[in-house]
């Protein structure tokens, strides 16, 4: 079966300071991926590679097509929505108005005007907050927007980078739950970085473990969670 | 983009011996120029002299403090008036108008900068902007015309070398301006390069986390505003005494213009840059001039918008990323630890 | 009284004026987040097309709507051509080259059209409207203009994705990429439409002021303060610090200090105004994170 998502020999650096050292893995279509790491091991930029955010060299192939060298604009039109470290709020513009912007490359407008109910549905503070300007929403509201505008893209693949940063454990599990639940009903492939090892790996199936820019590991969740080095480093069990 | 200017701020290493050597022949060289040239372009490099001075005054202002002005015209408007009035009406000896021009700038300066302190960014712009172009209005206003000459303005003498030493009048104030400059960078230097210039560098980058550290940001800015205005006020009265004459309409807003485009042509944030600046505001206009007679300003905006693309960081920025990479070819420097 | 009102509804008129440049100020600060300081030398620029299309027999109207276009095409090229390669230089360095751009753009009118002022027509009848002497038909005319530019500029930024997307691609740019918005072209449409409302801008001034390079140094600062009095990135706020400045201007001219020091007392008071408000009447006051 063809992978939506074929990564092999990425290579990437920050000015003269090499972070990636050839990454190589892939994404079952359908499936949720996680690239786990410690700080600093390139997950973030592994991801920002993608979307063509840093220079790059190896090749990326999604859905069928090459995209690495493409310009992030383009990338995203092919349905590849991108959860930035950060979260990547345009703090200055509405609720409405950031979920708005989510959908700008579709041109399907009655679809999307069913998709703010649906993502309302899922994130009912959003519509409470939805004029409200998204500077002034808190973290886990902010992270929820993130998401919710990534979705608006009605994207085939999800990017998410640490989705857990920063938030209260209660916020996290409903985020998450709902990333679950997302991948289930809508079929949409999700990668996911996190440092919460634990958490990442209950809700993947494929992991694939980080470190110094290199692919180290790579699995089942359940393989990786049963790795006698992982769970020390990484779980701390 | 902050980050970049910080770096070029990085006080540099100790003055090298060669370094030294170098400034050394430089400055002979400098000093022999008066003779080497004619009497005009002994004057013309005077203005070079005299604008560096106004550029080192902005750059600490602007370059190292962060703060923009586009009216630094007025304060060298004042500096040069105070000089003229106190020649014309009072009899004062020339060289003893400087001092009092570098004071009262340091004072207006000061003053002005305590209201600028509320004003950020495009908000201070307009308030310098707004100064420099009140100034030629203020000058004209018929209340002090007796002491300013009104719109006719000041004509005054050109100084002759004193102890009678064997020079002619463009020389000894090429001399007389290359001393002065000679004590204004110094103390510029020493400014910037000691706590000082920490202290104005911290506030321009991380201004919370400078107060949080105990600099206090309002006292340090303000003194940003009096200590440039009084380099831009010492040069104010050099400029008068040079050229002879002052009126309302040669300190324009233009003025104030170019000297900005100095600082950021020269190389923000870098005392040499101040020199360099001065060289392009002194004679670009003029090339400009011989390339094309029907639009020379056409011209000169070209050379601004090519200067800016060769070298975003300034003459004196392109220069150390050049001798960087010189140095890195070479493969000499050794790692630093840490 | 008659006089005060007189004066009161000149500052209003001139207001206009300036109100509509400052739209072309805010406009290409929503857009791309700078201060184009050769804002107005565009807008003259444009006016001398506009003048050259009716000397050629051109009708008014026109002209008019075809200056728009051309300057809307000159500013999508300046932005591309000259702007484009100092994106990610200093912003004083991209001040310098703005500099450049207006001493460039005044110094090209001046070779091309000679300094010689000339006549610009009105596009509004000659007679004073409604009987009365107190404001010219062009006067009103242009304040109505500055008004229907407002209107478009507001539902342009409120309601279209487009407006939608300038405003984010100016704001959050990477952000906006990964929302699949082509930054780049956002600053330059932005650079296209801030020139078009500069035409519109000159078009509405040249009448009043007459016709020539300079005609907007002094247009451009007063546009400046009002832009910045009524908050940069507040489109209305703009309008009515025009108008603001405007009046101001005028009454303090005729009744309080007479036309000496008028343009030093003004601008003294607007940076009044913004020390006592830092963000402007009607701006948003930006809240710094540490």
């Amino acid at each position: 079966m063809a992978a939506l998502l074929q990564v092999a020999g990425l290579h990437a650096a920050y000015g003269l300071t090499r972070v990636l050292h050839g990454i190589d893995f892939a994404l079952e279509e359908g499936s949720i991926t996680a690239l786990l790491g410690a700080n600093g091991a390139g997950k973030t930029t592994t991801l920002r590679a993608l979307c063509s955010m840093v220079k790059v060299e190896g090749e990326v192939h999604f859905d069928g097509a090459r995209i690495d060298g493409r310009a992030t604009e383009d990338i995203v039109r092919l349905g590849i929505a991108h959860v930035p470290d950060g979260r990547g709020t345009f703090t200055h513009l509405t609720t409405e108005e950031n979920l708005r912007l989510g959908a700008y490359v579709r041109r399907d407008k009655s679809s999307i005007a069913q998709d703010f109910e649906r993502i309302y549905g899922y994130f009912p503070r959003l519509k409470e907050r939805r004029h409200q300007q998204a500077g002034t929403l808190s973290g886990g509201e902010q992270q929820m927007l993130a998401v919710s505008r990534a979705l608006m893209l009605r994207p085939k693949l999800l990017l998410l980078d640490e989705p857990s940063f920063g938030l209260a454990p209660l916020i996290v599990r409903e985020i998450f739950a709902i990333m679950r639940e997302i991948n289930k009903t809508e079929k949409v492939s999700i990668l996911l970085v996190e440092q919460n090892a634990a958490m990442a790996l209950d809700l993947a199936d494929h992991a694939y473990l980080i470190e110094t820019g290199r692919v180290v590991l790579s699995g089942t969740s359940e393989d990786i969670k049963k790795d006698e080095a992982v769970r020390r480093s990484y779980l701390g069990y | 983009m902050t980050t970049e200017i910080a770096l070029s701020a990085a006080p540099a290493a100790r003055p090298a011996r060669s370094r030294l050597a170098g400034l050394a022949v430089l400055f002979i060289v400098v000093c022999a120029l008066p003779f080497l040239v004619s009497s005009y372009t002994t004057f013309q490099l005077t203005l070079v002299i005299v604008y560096s001075i106004v550029l080192l005054g902005l750059n600490i202002l602007t370059g190292y403090n962060g703060q923009i002005s586009l009216g630094h015209g007025a304060f060298y408007a004042i500096g040069a008036y105070v000089a003229a009035i106190l020649m014309d009406k009072y009899g004062v000896p020339y060289w003893a108008t400087i001092p009092v021009s570098g004071a009262l700038c340091l004072v207006v300066g000061f003053l002005f900068g305590l209201p600028a302190l509320r004003l950020e960014g495009l908000y201070l712009a307009l308030a310098t902007f707004a100064l420099g172009v009140s100034m030629p209005q203020l000058i004209k206003y018929k209340g002090i015309d007796t002491w300013t000459g009104g719109v006719q303005g000041i004509t005054i003498l050109k100084p002759d070398p004193p102890f009678g030493l064997p020079l002619n009048q463009d020389q000894w104030l090429f001399y007389f301006c290359l001393a002065v400059a000679a004590v204004m960078f110094w103390l510029g230097w020493n400014l910037l390069r000691g706590r000082v210039g920490r202290a104005l560098i911290a506030i321009r980058d991380q201004p919370i986390a400078a107060e949080a550290m105990g600099v206090n940001n309002a006292m340090y800015k303000s003194l940003a505003f009096g200590v440039s205005a009084m380099f831009t006020g010492v040069a104010g009265a050099l400029g008068a005494i040079a050229v002879q004459f002052v009126a309302p309409d040669s300190f324009s807003i233009f003025l104030s213009i170019s000297f900005l485009v100095g600082v950021v042509i020269g190389g923000i944030a870098s005392i040499s840059g101040a020199i360099w600046g001065a060289l392009f505001i002194q004679f670009v206009p003029n090339i400009a001039d011989q390339i094309s007679k029907a639009a020379p300003w056409a011209i000169y905006g070209v050379f601004l918008i090519g200067f800016m693309y060769v070298m975003p960081v300034g003459v004196a920025g392109a220069i150390r990323i050049f001798w960087a990479r010189m140095k890195r070819k070479a493969g000499s420097s050794p790692q630093r630890s840490g | 009284m008659e006089t005060f009102l007189h004066q009161v509804i000149a500052g209003l008129a001139t207001g206009g004026i300036y109100a509509s440049v400052a739209l072309a100020l805010v406009m290409i600060y929503q857009a791309t987040h700078h201060v184009n300081f050769a804002q107005g030398e565009i807008a003259m620029f444009s006016t001398y097309i506009a003048w050259s299309l009716i000397q050629a027999g051109m009708p008014y109207w026109v002209a008019f709507f075809l200056t728009i276009v051309i300057a809307f095409v000159l500013g999508v090229l300046v932005e591309r051509i000259i702007v484009r390669p100092v994106e990610q230089a200093p912003v004083l360095s991209v001040v310098v080259v703005f500099i450049g751009l207006l001493v460039i753009f005044n110094s090209l009118a001046g070779w091309i059209y000679t300094y010689t002022i000339k006549t610009f027509p009105s596009p509004f009848p000659e007679k004073p409207p409604f009987g009365t002497h107190l404001v010219s038909s062009h006067e009103i005319g242009a304040v109505g203009v500055t008004l229907v530019v407002l209107a478009l500029l507001y539902s342009f930024f409120r309601f279209t994705p487009l407006g939608l997307a300038m405003r984010a691609a100016a704001q959050n740019p990477e952000s906006s990429r990964l929302v699949g918005i082509r930054v780049g072209w956002m600053l330059a449409l932005g650079w296209g439409l801030a020139s078009a409302i500069g035409a519109i801008a000159g078009m509405m001034v040249a009448p009043i002021v007459f016709l020539d390079p300079n005609m907007m140094s002094g247009i451009l600062l007063y546009a400046f303060a009002a832009a910045l009095v009524g908050g940069i990135d507040n489109p209305g706020g703009a309008v009515l610090g025009g108008f603001i400045v405007g009046v101001l201007e005028n009454v303090l001219g005729a009744y309080v200090i007479g036309n000496d020091l008028k343009l030093s007392v003004a601008l003294v008071l607007i940076i009044g105004v913004l020390v006592i408000r830092p963000s402007g009447l009607f701006g948003r006051v930006h809240v710094t994170r540490v």
